[in-house]
């Protein structure tokens, strides 16, 4: 992965949601020193967050240096473009991004945000670590996780079906059967 | 005898009141206990043959989504009119429901739409105390309360969010005191594998859902009475 004489690497963006929670840790430990090399090892050249309705604002830049290039925004009306663009994505444990991004077949590290009260949402996402889809990470932890990932080996996850339900819920109210 | 006659009729003109309000309070137990019974038996032969208004509970985080996927495999014209409740405090949700029925509108090319989309007061906010939060709660009651009243669904579609226990408990009563017989379908979240969420286990444990689906194995073998459906997303 060396860069071409003119210094164009292709680019590869790491993109990092926390959906509309305040999830502060994962902004500052992905804005970390220590993130930042490990993905910058790993061959992403560009950091992309949206930080939500956290505080915490990273520190831009634009990686002229030879470093990893960092932007951030709080929110869009639709992250599905930036997952599209990005090489590897970073999330919180909400069901939404989670599924979102599967669907989208990108590789996902899920980071469950232990300061919430009853965190349902780490069920979720150990859940689907143990089926291979995605890896599953806490802030703390998450420099470790870049490093020794190994993207091929997540398994693609197939969508769900909402017909077995409609088809109990028709048969439930005596709709004759399509 | 005729003390002994006068003195029964006296002793009944002063327990009337007694009488008649354990009487009701009978009725409505006969009632409830009826209700119950009934709860999650096939429509069947009662099944009306016309398009059955439906209540459709929307909530934020992944919840609107799930339901949005639910939406687009149901026979929407068997499912008319439809009305949209999300929390006022919710601002994404209604507007997704918006796209959805633009949409069918234009692929059906139907003028108008028959959907109608409201917001109701949440019980509590995340992180607000206790004790305030018993105001907020009956104030969320009555304004349930009054928006069922206008509705009167038939069928209430729900998937997990607080806002759906006052309207699902609503709906129950409603078929308590024969308002509104309505079919209540509760779809737990994906996001709950091991667990239940609190709308779940109130509306598994007091038998309120018609019928009530889970997306996870460990939750069908923990909960029998639930169907499991895989998932949804």
């Amino acid at each position: 992965m060396g860069e071409a004489e003119d210094g164009v690497k292709p680019k590869r963006v790491v993109f990092v949601t926390v959906g509309t929670t305040c999830f502060d840790a994962l902004v500052k430990v992905v804005d970390s020193q220590e993130v930042r090399d490990e993905l910058f090892k790993r061959g992403y050249t560009h950091l992309l967050i949206q930080m939500g309705r956290g505080s915490y604002l990273p520190s831009k830049s634009t990686g002229d240096d030879g470093s990893l290039a960092v932007d951030y925004f709080t929110f869009s009306s639709s992250i599905a473009d930036h997952l599209r663009s990005a090489s590897l994505v970073i999330s919180h444990a909400g069901s939404g991004s989670i599924f979102e991004t599967l669907r989208l077949g990108k590789p996902l590290i899920v980071v469950v945000n232990e300061d919430l009260m009853d965190n349902h949402q780490s069920e979720l996402a150990e859940e689907l670590a143990e089926r291979k889809h995605l890896y599953c990470s806490r802030p703390q932890t998450l420099h470790q996780t870049i490093a020794i990932m190994d993207l091929k080996s997540l398994l693609p996850y197939s969508p769900g079906d909402a017909t077995p339900v409609a088809k109990l819920i028709h048969r439930f109210l005596g709709f004759p059967e399509d | 005898m005729e003390k002994s006659s006068s003195c029964f009729f006296s002793n009944l003109s002063s327990s009337l009141p007694i009488t008649c309000f354990i009487s009701f309070i009978a009725i409505i137990l006969v009632r409830v206990l009826y209700v119950i019974y009934r709860t999650g038996k096939p429509l069947g032969k009662r099944a009306p043959q016309q398009p059955l208004s439906t209540l459709i509970v929307l909530g934020s985080g992944g919840h609107t989504a799930e339901m949005i996927n639910l939406l687009l495999v149901l026979q929407k014209d068997r499912f008319t009119p439809r009305f949209y409740i999300a929390a006022a405090t919710d601002n994404m949700s209604l507007q997704k429901a918006r796209v959805l029925e633009n949409s069918l509108a234009d692929s059906s090319g139907v003028k108008g739409i028959s959907a109608e989309f409201m917001q109701i007061y949440r019980s509590r906010e995340v992180g607000q105390s206790y004790i305030t939060s018993v105001w907020t709660t009956l104030v969320a009651m009555a304004h349930a309360l009054w928006l069922m009243i206008k509705i009167r669904p038939q069928v209430v579609l729900c998937n997990g969010p607080g806002t759906c226990i006052p309207l699902c408990v609503i709906a129950f009563f409603f078929k308590v005191i024969g308002i509104r017989w309505s079919s209540i379908f509760y779809v737990e979240s994906i996001a709950r594998v091991k667990r239940l969420s609190l709308s779940g286990l109130l509306l598994y444990k007091l038998q309120i859902a018609d019928q009530f689906f889970v997306q996870w194995p460990q939750l069908q073998r923990k909960y029998p009475r639930a169907h499991y459906v895989g998932c949804l997303m």
